[in-house]
């Protein structure tokens, strides 16, 4: 196939940058889309040019390092990750924009690479089960519902890699968190700071500068892993019950 | 420097040899371990836990990743599940059974001590995840479910959907980023290790490069420990992340450390076929698919082209039915993938470059109907769908073998420190307990099994017997390492030859999987020794780097890590050489049984190969740690 792409090109987050196009020539419909751009960038370099900066590393959709916005959509058409993408969803001789997350809190790095850290804070603020090695109780000491535990585990299967946030007109980290959130409150173990962790980890979004939910659901459409906005429902609960109970003190 | 191999394996009875060791081991109090640095640099399974832990008895924690998150290491992509004798099935699991089948699974090339140290251990990795909230599967009954895995006759996997390292690195992530909130971990992302310091002999600190900024700066610490992962993309192709690379060990390796058993890399059969040039890394596809998928490939050569439903059930080969008729399909990893390199050598291969072999469902879909298929297999089909294009459900699926895991790594002693005072090694960057091949399963195990409850306990008695003052990262051992690292970055960058540094690693990777691969022989090694060092000096003459140094240049972090690739590949080779038998994951032709399976030569190479470095184009020094079996009974395996 042929294409070409419009690529965002920036040298570092303090300069401005812009769309340069490229074209895209002899590409396999079995490329994934980092490998179609791994091509370009070869080609490239061999004319003297420096390579189109980009975040990936697993390749198999499971670390959530690689980040492209494409022809508008988080993660291109399909509801995976770009490493997972492959060139047979498109045509020949389309144009295919490539931009960066565009989010406040995900400053432009350089090309196509942001900076995500926000959200390692805010799994700093309180995103854990506050036990420290040894001492645990036996695995099966507590058992949890096998619904619970499914349901847990569709919330943290979250891979963090901020298509919600690219995705949502507010630059809202809602999915993100509730997930988190969802997660461990359904487990037994994660139940017991529910609430202190739903309070410190919202006010750590808003403070990293995240907008609010307004509620259009752009965020599960976009999340390669479906998580589901049922989880931003549990949240909002947990942490209106919180809100109740520190104004009674 | 004259070097003395000392295992440390405390004395005693096998099984009593860690609680003796702990009984003796000498403590720092804990208003004292506030004094201590630690640098851990890698944050996968093995560094993230390790770097928790320490944060959570009071030492001072540095912790280091290339990645843009601890989340994202490599270990969030194992699938099946992880080990720990249990024995929650009451079918007959001990400690004592899981120390025996890893032993005998790494075909008795690995430490009796320190497996059996694992094996104890096992049972507390699994308490620790759940308490820290791993959605482990569970049974109705609400408690912990379990499958079973290859090598083992018991159920005692326990694991999260096909996504155990993922939720598993998000327990250790999360542990540790409630140490950083603690102030005891400070973590620095997007930052990789280019070289280790040594003061007086003894390791004492780091030079990293800031991968956004790309500032050189050191790092200074009471001790350094390596969390680092494998070097399975010195194959280039792997199932492997494409960050995954050897610099951390290998830059250990030239300051002094002695690189372990660096030939024993473990191939897994079922990965989806290279497609093109263009494949830039292999995708694993769960060994269970080989319960019900029969594996087979075209009789004649003229078959090999036509569609699979064209064939006649009488023109197939079910060749691993047909060669190991008692575990058939289920064949073991290193036979399985051996024979499928085999066919497709005598161009019964199927698929683009006649590299692949059928992995067919139709028998199973007849028999149980395609809806159980779906159940028990789905996301791997899918996943399957996604990547060839290809529906499984009516055609087979196409596999052929890759590079996965590797054994290999530092050498260790009991105390998971190498030959360089102060220098710990952990997870999969150790050579430690998995011998000449790992069991499914076990690679999860022994990262957390070395982060959360060996190393922590370890280290402090090195910390309480060493006499250590501070240093600065002022002296000139640090300001010597960072010149270095300078100008390698500066002549890297001014080269402007003609190649990319993919070509290279393509190059590398094509050489490697040839004749250091899956099969090896004293020819296609030597024919490795020669054209590597050939290779390697065509890198430094004609590679282009473009862009500058202080910026963000992912051309230079791949060039750095290529070009290490490039003088670890021939000590693999060397070692692929010297081991003159052919163990686990380490196959050569010469030293085989008549039906093809791995012949051991236990007279001449009971022994672990621990290689000292000796400069670039040197030869390096073989040191032999001898492996003394007390407890177990050294036997071939048998697949019969
Ligand atoms: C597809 C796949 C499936 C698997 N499935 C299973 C399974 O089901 N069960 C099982 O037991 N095992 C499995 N394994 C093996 C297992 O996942 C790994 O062996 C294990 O996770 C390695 O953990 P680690 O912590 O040692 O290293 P890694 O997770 O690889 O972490 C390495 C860390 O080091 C850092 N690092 C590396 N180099 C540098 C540097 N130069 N500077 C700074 N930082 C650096 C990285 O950023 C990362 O944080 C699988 C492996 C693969 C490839
Ligand atoms: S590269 Fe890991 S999810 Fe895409």
């Amino acid at each position: 196939m042929n294409l070409t792409l419009r690529v965002w090109r920036q040298k570092s987050s303090a300069s401005a940058g812009q769309f340069v196009t490229y074209d895209a020539h002899d590409i396999s419909p079995d490329m994934s889309f980092l490998e179609m751009i791994d091509v370009v960038n070869d080609r490239l370099i061999k004319k003297g040019e420096e390579q189109i900066a980009f975040d990936h590393d697993c390749r198999e959709g499971i670390c959530g390092m690689c980040s492209l916005v494409i022809n508008g959509t988080p993660h291109g058409p399909l509801q995976t990750t770009t490493c997972q993408l492959h060139m047979r969803s498109f045509k020949d001789g389309e144009t295919i924009t490539i931009e960066p997350w565009r989010a406040g809190p995900f400053p432009v790095l350089r090309d196509l690479v942001v900076d995500r850290s926000a959200f390692d804070r805010i799994i700093q603020s309180g995103g854990y089960v506050s036990v420290s090695t040894g001492g645990a109780p036996d695995g099966n000491a507590i058992p949890v519902p096998k619904a619970d535990a499914d349901r847990a585990f569709d919330a943290a299967t979250c891979i963090g890699c901020g298509a919600c946030v690219a995705a949502c007109k507010n630059a809202s980290a809602m999915l993100f968190v509730s997930a988190k959130v969802s997660h461990l409150s359904l487990l037994p173990q994660g139940r017991v700071e529910e609430e202190r962790r739903a309070l410190q980890m919202v006010a750590k979004m808003d403070e990293e500068g995240f907008g609010n939910c307004t509620n259009t659901g752009s965020c599960e459409a976009a999340c390669p892993k479906g998580i589901s906005l049922d989880n931003i429902a549990r949240m909002n609960r947990i942490y209106a019950k919180a809100l109740i109970k520190n104004s009674v003190g | 420097m004259s070097i003395t191999l000392d295992s440390k394996i405390p004395s005693g009875p096998v099984p009593s040899k860690w609680s003796r060791y702990r009984q003796d081991m000498k403590l720092v109090n804990p208003a004292n371990k506030r004094k201590f640095n630690v640098i851990v640099v890698g944050t996968g399974l093995a560094g993230a836990s390790a770097a928790a832990t320490l944060g959570e008895l009071g030492y001072q924690v540095k912790a280091f990743c290339f990645q843009d998150s601890p989340r994202r290491a490599h270990s969030i992509a194992a699938q099946g599940g992880i080990n720990a004798a249990k024995n929650y099935r009451n079918d007959g699991d001990s400690i004592y059974r899981l120390f025996y089948d890893t032993i005998k699974g790494g075909d008795f090339r690995a430490r009796e001590a320190n497996v059996h140290r694992l094996a104890e251990v096992s049972v507390n990795i699994i308490d620790q995840c759940v308490a820290q909230g791993v959605p482990f599967a569970r049974e109705y009954s609400g408690l912990l479910d379990n499958r079973s895995f290859g090598g083992a006759q018991v159920s005692r996997t326990f694991y999260a959907r096909g996504q155990t390292g993922q939720q598993l690195l998000i327990g250790a992530y999360q542990a540790l980023e409630r140490q950083i909130a603690a102030g005891t971990v400070e973590m620095h992302a997007r930052t990789e290790l280019l070289d280790i310091v040594l003061v007086d002999g003894h390791a004492r600190g780091i030079i990293t490069r800031n991968l956004v900024t790309g500032k050189i700066e050191a790092y200074a610490a009471a001790a350094v420990v390596l969390a680092t992962g494998g070097y399975g993309n010195v194959f280039y192709l792997s199932t492997n992340a494409k960050g995954c690379n050897v610099t951390a060990t290998w830059r250990a390796h030239k300051k002094g450390a002695l690189f372990a058993n660096p030939c024993y890399t473990q191939i897994h059969p079922t990965c989806i076929p290279v497609s093109g040039d263009h494949q830039s890394k292999l995708t694993l596809m769960s060994e269970s698919l080989r319960n019900d998928g029969r594996v087979w490939v075209p009789k004649r050569l003229e078959d090999c082209g036509k569609p699979a439903s064209s064939i006649a059930e009488s023109d197939r080969d079910y060749y691993l039915e047909r060669k190991y008729p008692s575990y058939g399909n289920l064949a073991p990893r290193d036979i399985a993938s051996r024979a499928a390199k085999q066919v497709c050598d005598d161009g019964r291969g199927v698929g683009p470059g006649g590299r692949g072999v059928y992995l067919d469902f139709a028998d199973s879909i007849r028999r149980l109907g395609e809806n159980k298929i779906r159940e028990r297999y789905g996301n791997l089909f899918d996943m399957y769908r996604q990547i060839t294009g290809e529906n499984a459900y009516q055609q087979p699926m196409r596999m052929y073998p890759a590079i996965h895991y590797t054994m290999g790594g530092l050498w260790v002693d009991y105390e998971l420190m190498s030959n360089v005072p102060g220098l710990f090694v952990i997870g999969e960057a150790n050579f430690s307990d998995h011998g000449a091949n790992r069991l499914g399963a076990s690679a999860l195990m022994q990262g957390l099994a070395d982060g959360y409850f060996v190393l922590p306990q370890t280290i402090g008695g090195y910390f309480a017997a060493s006499k250590n003052g501070e240093v600065s990262v002022d002296r000139p051992e640090f300001r010597q390492a960072i010149e270095d690292v300078e100008t390698r970055i500066n002549k890297l960058l001014s080269i402007n030859g003609k190649k990319t540094v993919t070509e290279f690693h393509r190059e590398l990777g094509k050489l490697m999987w040839d004749d250091v691969g899956m099969a090896r022989t004293k020819d296609s090694l030597q024919q490795a020794l020669k054209r590597i060092p050939e290779l390697r000096n065509e890198f430094w003459e004609n590679v282009n780097v473009l862009g500058g140094g202080l910026e963000l240049n992912q051309a230079l972090e791949q060039a750095g890590r290529v070009a290490d690739f490039l003088e670890f590949g021939e000590l693999l080779a060397y070692d692929a050489m010297q081991r003159e038998e052919s163990c686990g994951g380490h196959f050569r032709e010469e030293y085989q049984t008549e039906d093809g399976e791995a012949l051991r030569n236990d007279g001449e190479y009971a022994f672990v190969s621990a290689w000292e470095h000796k400069g670039v184009d040197q030869f390096p020094v073989l040191h032999k740690e001898p492996l003394v079996y007390e407890e177990v009974k050294m036997a071939q395996r048998s697949y019969k």
